[in-house]
């Protein structure tokens, strides 16, 4: 296809010897939001992990455009900076303020100026309702608005593609929805995204493309009206009919 | 207690004390800088350089400054190594303390979560300036309270210095006893002028533990 943006091929991860993504293959296009779902343990975060370089992988290619992952090379801080992440526990700097989080990078690694970064990083908090708290630390955050942060200081790099990993995983019920709208916002600007959650509702409005792994092997995948409503295998059957409580009573 | 005595033995203490400090503060900051240094080395398992510095740390830990300065001041000239009792001084007491705060620092780095690492490489930083601008800063208050301690630890090791004739406190005390005989009064005067150096570090100590803790995480 030719506006592929992420190409995985014949990916193969293992930790001491135990296979934990198996002959992995999957291409994302250019703005299309993708949910990873599956059960526990079966490599939605070493998935995310490798495509941001941060796990060395035994085989295949992971490719942005043209250009190979691979956590070993010298270029791998370049790559990092075009593909954004956010992570399940909170990874704020506790000694930096809000703004000072988000325009670190852009100001170390982009050589961006620190006037020019901070009005963007402002502009990008006002957007998630957090102007307020530019000047806040971290620990005077909700769990919601730490991660709505988070978002924000990926975005401030400008990635062509951000990875969720669970955001909203650790957070109050109260306080998933505002990350979720967030995520919500960037899907419709035309981010392109890979999104792990178990927030089923949400991977229903928010993809594209659903994929349902498990022991590290796409086991089926399709489009979310399709995926959620008839899924065909019964793996999946069984791994949505767990987020189910209408048969319970 | 004749008073007599102290108020004419304090001008040389307080030389004496000078001595002690400069001598010591400078101990310190090479301590600090060596250790800083080494744990950095260290925690990048950085090839030959790393197992140098553990190498380092286990001669420097186990065996006692008075030794590592005769070591200095007496062996080294037999192999055409000459340095003053002076340098001798600060450079055993910063290679003794670099051990020391290798470690307080290293904990200070193994402390931080490897996320804070994770979530700063995903954007684009590189391991060196992850280091600088995330980790040593939250590691270095984790390590304030070893760190101080290492200072106090350090400074009170100056007491062995007038074995390599140093004049500093202790030298001062030990040639005026052996002078005068009025051993109460210039013990007491060693006490009170190591006070002086200490008490304000270990005060200092206290805030800035404090301080940090709130600086660097928001109140
Ligand atoms: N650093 C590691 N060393 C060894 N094994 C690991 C490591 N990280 C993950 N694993 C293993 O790899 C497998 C996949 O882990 P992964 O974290 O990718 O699962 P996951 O799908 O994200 O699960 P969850 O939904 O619980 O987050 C698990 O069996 C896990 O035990
Ligand atoms: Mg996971």
């Amino acid at each position: 296809m030719a506006n592929t943006l992420l190409k995985i091929e014949h990916l193969t991860k293992s930790y001491d010897g135990n296979v934990i993504l198996k002959d992995f293959n999957l291409s994302v296009r250019k703005g299309e939001v993708i949910v990873i779902i599956g059960p526990s343990g079966c490599g939605k975060s070493t998935l995310l992990r490798c495509i941001n370089g941060l796990e060395p992988i035994q085989s295949g290619v992971i490719k942005l455009d043209d250009e190979i992952i691979d956590s070993k090379s010298k270029t791998i801080t370049k790559l990092r900076q075009r593909v954004g992440m956010v992570f399940q526990s909170y990874d704020l700097f506790p000694h930096k303020t809000v703004l000072q989080n988000i325009i670190l990078a852009p100001t170390l690694v982009q050589k961006r100026d620190k006037k020019e970064a901070a009005a963007e990083a402002e502009q990008l908090l006002d957007k998630v309702g957090l102007s307020d708290k530019k000047d806040s630390y971290p620990r005077q955050l909700s769990g919601g608005q730490k991660q709505r942060v988070a978002i924000v200081r990926a975005l401030c790099m400008h990635p062509e593609v951000m990875l969720f990993d669970e955001v909203t995983a650790a957070l109050d019920p109260e306080m998933v929805r505002e990350v979720l709208d967030t995520m919500l916002e960037l899907a419709r600007q035309g981010s392109t995204m890979l999104i792990v959650t178990h927030e089923m509702e949400f991977a229903k409005a928010v993809s594209d493309r659903v994929i349902f792994l498990d022991n590290g092997e796409i086991i089926e995948e399709g489009a979310p009206q399709t995926f959620f409503n008839h899924p065909k295998t019964e793996r999946a059957q069984k791994f949505l009919h767990t987020f189910e409580f209408e048969h319970i009573k | 207690m004749d008073w007599n005595v102290i108020s004419k033995s304090i001008p040389l203490y307080w030389d004496a004390m000078l001595l002690t400090l400069k001598i010591g503060w400078i101990g310190v900051a090479l301590a600090t800088l060596i250790g800083l240094v080494s744990a950095v080395v260290i925690h990048f398992r950085i090839p030959v350089l790393s197992v140098i510095f553990k190498i380092y740390i286990e001669i420097f830990r186990n065996t006692p400054l008075l030794i590592q300065l005769f070591f200095l001041y007496f062996a080294l000239p037999k192999i055409g190594i000459k340095i003053s009792a002076e340098v001798c001084g600060w450079l055993g007491l910063g290679l003794l303390g670099g051990s020391y705060m290798s470690e307080a620092f290293r904990s200070g780095i193994e402390a931080i979560d490897i996320v804070q690492r994770e979530s700063a490489l995903s954007l684009g930083m590189t391991d060196f300036q992850v280091m600088i601008h995330v980790i040593l800063p939250q590691a270095l208050s984790y390590s304030t309270p070893a760190f101080v301690a290492n200072i106090i630890f350090l400074l009170k090791e100056t007491s062995v210095f007038s074995a390599i004739s140093l004049m500093d406190l202790m030298f001062r005390a030990k040639d005026l006893i052996g002078l005068y005989y009025n051993t109460a009064e210039y013990l007491v005067l060693l006490v009170v002028f190591y006070l002086i150096i200490l008490l304000p570090v270990s005060i200092l100590g206290t805030v800035l533990e404090r301080r940090l803790r709130y600086a660097s995480f928001g109140t």
